[in-house]
């Protein structure tokens, strides 16, 4: 623990620490551009020099320097004060300086440390360097002439994301950054790269021109297009959300964002249900509240209660689920559930389905198998985490599934389920490599679970966790990687058949029958609709998808942005969104619909109030105890379950992600995500521009 | 004074006599070699360090303390000798005639002091446009593989040895020791931060040394001749001999191997036939390479040719590539030409390097013309104060030196012109820059 000092104040540092992180722990901030803690160090900019004794008379980086013991560090001596304003002008000589014009400006780290530490005019008199813009794909905004160098974009894209795609070509003056012979990023990180970008080079190309941060208001909350639940920053002008910000949480994304939760909330604008629909005639109708309420209490009332279901979709949120669940068993019906896509979950064994090992945990194993699950594209921000315990080395990763690029080296293991037999009885050669383990993870994924075999993947791979050692006291390394932000919490408030109910299977089965009358879908859009055959379908949700599209009556509800709600992420974390603006027009907050339907039915529900849903939810299962908003409460693993059965099929895994961008009714809403879907999807290369005559 | 010729390291520097191994044995290369591996590398590292020899590549850093910073004992990580023949400087051209003229004393250098550092292999990273050099040393290493000087038993001393030559690809930047690992690795050639510093931390992440040709080639010799001859050569502290390049405005611009401390007066007038149209025809002299600040004629008179005298001067014994202007000599338009190389050189990487090489560039060519007001004159200076000693490597710090030798000595020739161009006192209004 050597010990220092800076400007005079002793600072006791752990060894290996540079002077910048000292000086951090003391609260001395030393201006910076191109260090940033999660990435490696540069030391390019030159903007943290700093005034150190003992040592060569001329400043240190400090972001580069290692403490030493006795070392005296001056930040705000008259050497390093004159470092700092020279780098700082030599800074803004080739930066154009069109604040007013620049979407950086108001939050940028130029404009800041200029006003600190810049001069008050130029003394510059030669012409500026120009440099003409990259095409960084439909996420990305280049004006490279603001471009400072810092290469943290270089290194994060080549760090975090693993795809070295950025680098910086040319020398001296004409050093520029750029892509790869002008093509777009690959990476579904790559909108992190602007927030940091320390000025204004690289934009948000779809929130480019659209708002100043002073006029936004700011609200933190959780993202749910995919199950990780990344913390992020609702910016909102009015009553529109115009970004989405990363925010910081160790626990889950560190200060990343997927490309898809930041720049898919354009789809929150188009194709809202802004009132409720009643079907007449084969064509729907804008109703009343009163009306469309009525109806859904008519037909529901009419109906024999064994020939009523319920389907929960991938972004309901736990409050809506429960008073759902509640007044089906008000109504008398036990067929409910929230596993649109089928998956063999068993609802009664939470450690069978939680992500256990926590995304933070990732960074503690030291071997994984990846089974039938796609990361990259089903959660990025968990990829990255992987990606970043294979950068610590010595983490062989092994995967049984599509072969696709998961931005680390992975040995393939096939794509054929009947290996899972070979490694779970250990004649398979990786089956060593998890054994010789001290801790190993096997991940499996909706790919492996949502087939008519899941039961028989599930078994096996829960074997193959607990004959590897991947189950211990301190060490649960089975986790199963969801892709729908609603699940875990379904499975937690019991939205799952009750006793002789029918699951998601036997509800369509039903309702093509005609067994089931009457469905009710609470954003359920991800099911074959054509299967619900001539069954009345009753849609609550926030867009105009296929569940909409197929609905006899349509209730309004609010999306994640616009409702305080609850959602468990693929680790069991219970976390809440905030309310930032207001559901449109006459949509409401799902769970006070179902409220108002229970009431229309005659059989109100108790809870009048969203404390009094949340104490409901409480009383189910202990997760949702107002303690317990941002911790995963730990599920208790019990040994290979006798109930996964079956034989295994020797079909491949399919990862249910085929379009990363658009996996929900908000991102297949989204004109952004539409241009991503182009571009990275469908190969339309070029800027993604449209000529108009293109077809 | 001057060096007898018994003293002259470099027997073959004009090539003519035979290059091969053949030729330097006949000049006492190769010879011993054995014996002297056998003193161990203690003893090797020791005698280096005892002979005064400081690197011959620019910075003069003792080269036997570079050496014992290498770990004492080999881990996990073998050790590199790397071999600096990335002869870029402007001016500087001795690491050349060596390697063309005098190739074995490089390989047995190689040998010598890569088993001192305990390494099994050396790089020799030479500039790219020395094609027949390149070509020269590979020839020259199959010649010492061929008699068993190096190899797996070189020189039947059982230290397994192997020589690689890899040819640059022209960038000036590539001579820098970090950016020449990144480059030897196959990276963009842009220098690394120090610390950690290459015998830490060096090619391939293993402790590596990275010396000048020239100091490594002078090694066999100064083990075989003592390290008291060398040191008695020059200086206290500057010792030993030393090949300076003279040229420019001088009737025969040579290479020569001379005494370290000589006299920059009789090296030229010795040596390179004197300055064109006598000595009194002098302007001004660049003593070591582009790099280093000018010197005019009254420092010429007397100053020393070694580390320290020209550091008193304010300049620096760099290469020791002497560049003579006379008094034709437009010496404004000459550093502005220096400026404009590192300007062109600079890699890029670090803001004030970067930025800054292309201001001063364009400032000083508007000197030259005198399209500038003078108050510029000290702006240039601040500037070049602003690059000096803030940027990751030492590019920048030569990209400012030879300004602040131009405004520390000719500071009126620049004044004359912005007011010969003015046509007035000069001091007109400085406009504020477009924004």
């Amino acid at each position: 623990m050597p010990k220092l000092t800076i400007d005079g104040i002793e600072v006791e540092a752990e060894a290996g620490m540079t002077v910048m992180q000292a000086a951090d722990l003391v609260g001395i901030e030393i201006p910076r551009f191109c260090y940033h803690e999660r990435l490696s160090i540069a030391g390019n900019c030159r903007m943290c020099l700093v005034e150190v004794k003992p040592g060569p008379p001329k400043p240190q980086a400090a972001c580069a320097l290692p403490v030493a013991e006795g070392m005296q560090v001056w930040t705000q001596s008259d050497l390093a004060r004159k470092a700092r304003k020279g780098v700082m002008e030599f800074l803004l000589i080739n930066h154009p300086l069109d604040c007013p014009i620049c979407d950086q400006g108001g939050e940028c780290d130029l404009q800041d440390q200029a006003m600190v530490f810049g001069s008050d005019r130029s003394r510059y008199r030669e012409v500026k360097r120009s440099v003409t813009e990259k095409h960084l794909g439909p996420l990305v905004k280049t004006a490279m002439t603001r471009c400072i160098h810092c290469t943290r974009c270089v290194r994060f894209i080549r760090e975090v994301a693993g795809v070295p795609e950025l680098g910086m070509i040319g020398r001296g003056e004409h050093a520029e950054i750029t892509s790869y012979v002008e093509q777009a990023l690959t990476s579904e990180l790559s909108g992190n790269i602007v927030d940091l970008c320390p000025v204004g080079a690289l934009t948000s190309a779809p929130y480019a021109f659209h708002a100043r941060p002073w006029e936004l208001h700011k609200v933190e909350s959780i993202d749910v297009l995919d199950a990780v639940g990344s913390a992020i920053r609702v910016d909102a002008r009015g009553n529109a959300v115009m970004r989405v910000l990363p925010r910081l949480n160790e626990d889950i994304n560190e200060e990343w964002l997927a490309d898809k939760s930041r720049h898919a909330i354009d789809g929150l604008r188009y194709q809202r249900l802004d009132r409720p629909y009643v079907r007449e005639n084969g064509t729907l109708r804008p109703a009343s509240w009163e009306e469309a309420l009525a109806t859904v209490a008519g037909r529901l009332l009419s109906a024999d209660p064994d020939r009523v279901a319920a389907l929960a979709g991938d972004l309901a949120d736990a409050e809506a689920m429960v008073l759902l669940k509640d007044l089906m068993d008000a109504l008398g019906s036990p067929h409910r559930d929230c596993r649109q896509d089928g998956a063999v979950l068993d609802p009664h064994d939470r450690a069978s389905w939680l992500f256990n090992p926590t995304i933070a945990g990732i960074e503690d194993a030291d071997a994984l198998l990846i089974i039938g699950a796609d990361p990259r594209r089903e959660a990025p921000i968990l990829n990255a985490r992987i990606r970043k315990r294979y950068a610590m080395g010595g983490f062989p990763i092994g995967v049984l599934g599509p072969a696709t690029d998961l931005t680390y080296p992975v040995e393939d293991l096939g794509n054929d389920p009947h290996t899972l037999r070979a490694l779970s009885s250990g004649s398979h050669a990786f089956w060593r490599v998890l054994t010789e383990a001290e801790r190993p993870l096997v991940l499996v994924g909706m790919g492996a679970l949502t087939r008519d075999d899941g039961a028989a993947v599930m078994g096996y791979a829960r074997r193959l966790a607990e004959t590897v050692g991947a189950i211990g006291d301190d060490w649960t390394g089975f986790g199963v990687l969801h892709t729908a932000a609603a699940r875990v919490g379904g499975l937690e408030v019991g939205f799952v058949p009750g006793p002789g109910g029918r699951d998601t299977a036997g509800i369509l089965e039903g309702a093509g029958s005609g067994a089931v009358e009457v469905v009710y879908l609470l954003g359920a859009d991800e099911i074959d609709m054509d299967a619900l055959g001539e069954a009345f379908v009753i849609y609550q949700g926030h867009h105009g998808d296929a569940g909409a599209n197929r609905a006899d009556v349509i209730l309004p509800g609010a999306a994640y942005t616009e409702k305080t709600a609850t959602y468990v992420n693929t680790e069991g974390r219970m976390q809440r969104t905030w309310l930032t603006v207001h559901p449109p027009g006459e949509a409401r907050e799902d769970w006070k619909i179902i409220r108002a339907l229970s009431s229309a039915l005659e059989k109100p529900l108790a809870q009048g109030t969203l404390e009094a849903v949340r104490a409901r939810l409480a009383a189910i299962s202990p997760i949702f105890a107002p303690g317990n908003e941002g911790r995963v409460v730990p599920a208790e693993y019990r040994a290979t379950h006798r109930g996964f059965s079956g034989r295994l099929d020797g079909a491949p895994f399919v990862s249910p992600v085929s379009n990363y961008y658009q996996t929900d009714p908000i991102s297949r809403a989204s004109r952004t995500m539409a241009a991503c879907t182009d571009v990275y999807i469908n190969g339309k290369t070029g800027a993604g521009k449209r000529t108009g005559t293109d077809g | 004074m001057l060096l007898s010729d018994k003293d002259r390291i470099f027997t073959n520097l004009y090539g003519i006599h035979d290059w091969t191994l053949a030729g330097a044995r006949a000049r006492g290369d190769w010879d011993g070699t054995k014996a002297l591996l056998a003193m161990g590398q203690d003893w090797i590292v020791d005698q280096v360090k005892a002979s005064g020899l400081r690197g011959r590549g620019g910075a003069g850093f003792p080269t036997g303390l570079k050496w014992s910073f290498m770990p004492k004992t080999v881990s996990d990580r073998p050790h590199y000798l790397v071999v600096n023949a990335d002869e870029g400087e402007p001016g500087t051209c001795k690491d050349r005639d060596m390697m063309r003229n005098d190739p074995h004393k490089l390989l047995e250098g190689c040998l010598i002091a890569g088993f001192a550092m305990r390494a099994h292999a050396a790089y020799i990273y030479i500039r790219g446009e020395f094609y027949r050099e390149a070509e020269r040393l590979e020839a020259a290493i199959a010649q010492a593989e061929d008699a068993g000087l190096l190899g797996d038993d070189a020189c039947g001393s059982g230290w397994p040895f192997r020589i690689y030559v890899h040819r640059g690809a022209g960038a000036y930047i590539c001579g820098e020791e970090t950016a020449l690992i990144q480059s030897l690795e196959g990276k963009k050639g842009q220098p690394r931060l120090k610390p950690p510093f290459p015998a830490g931390v060096g090619l391939y992440g293993c402790p590596t040394t990275v010396n000048n040709v020239e100091s490594i080639a002078v090694v066999p010799t100064i083990l075989r001749r003592g390290a008291d001859w060398f040191a008695g050569i020059g200086r206290d502290k500057n010792s030993g001999t030393k090949v300076f390049c003279i040229s420019g405005h001088v009737n025969t611009p040579c290479n020569v191997e001379e005494a370290m401390s000589i006299p920059l007066r009789t090296l030229i007038e010795t040596h390179a036939g004197g300055v064109r149209g006598g000595w009194d025809n002098l302007l001004a002299v660049i003593p070591g390479g582009a790099s280093v600040p000018l010197l005019p004629k009254d420092i010429c008179d007397t100053v020393l040719m070694d580390f320290d005298s020209l550091r008193d001067v304010q300049s620096g014994l760099g290469t020791a590539a002497v560049m003579v202007m006379d008094k034709s000599t437009d010496v404004v338009a000459a550093i502005a030409r220096l400026s404009d190389f590192y300007q062109h050189e600079s890699c890029g990487q670090c803001t004030p390097c970067r930025e800054g090489c292309g201001w001063m560039a364009r400032v000083m060519h508007r000197l030259v013309t005198g399209d500038a007001d003078i108050e510029e004159i000290d702006i240039l200076e601040e500037v070049t104060r602003q690059v000096e000693g803030h940027t990751i490597c030492a590019l920048g710090d030569a990209a400012a030196w030879p300004i602040q030798g131009l405004i520390r000595h000719f500071r009126p020739e620049l004044e004359r012109r912005i007011r010969a161009r003015k046509g007035s006192s000069g001091m007109v209004q400085v406009q504020t820059a477009a924004e």
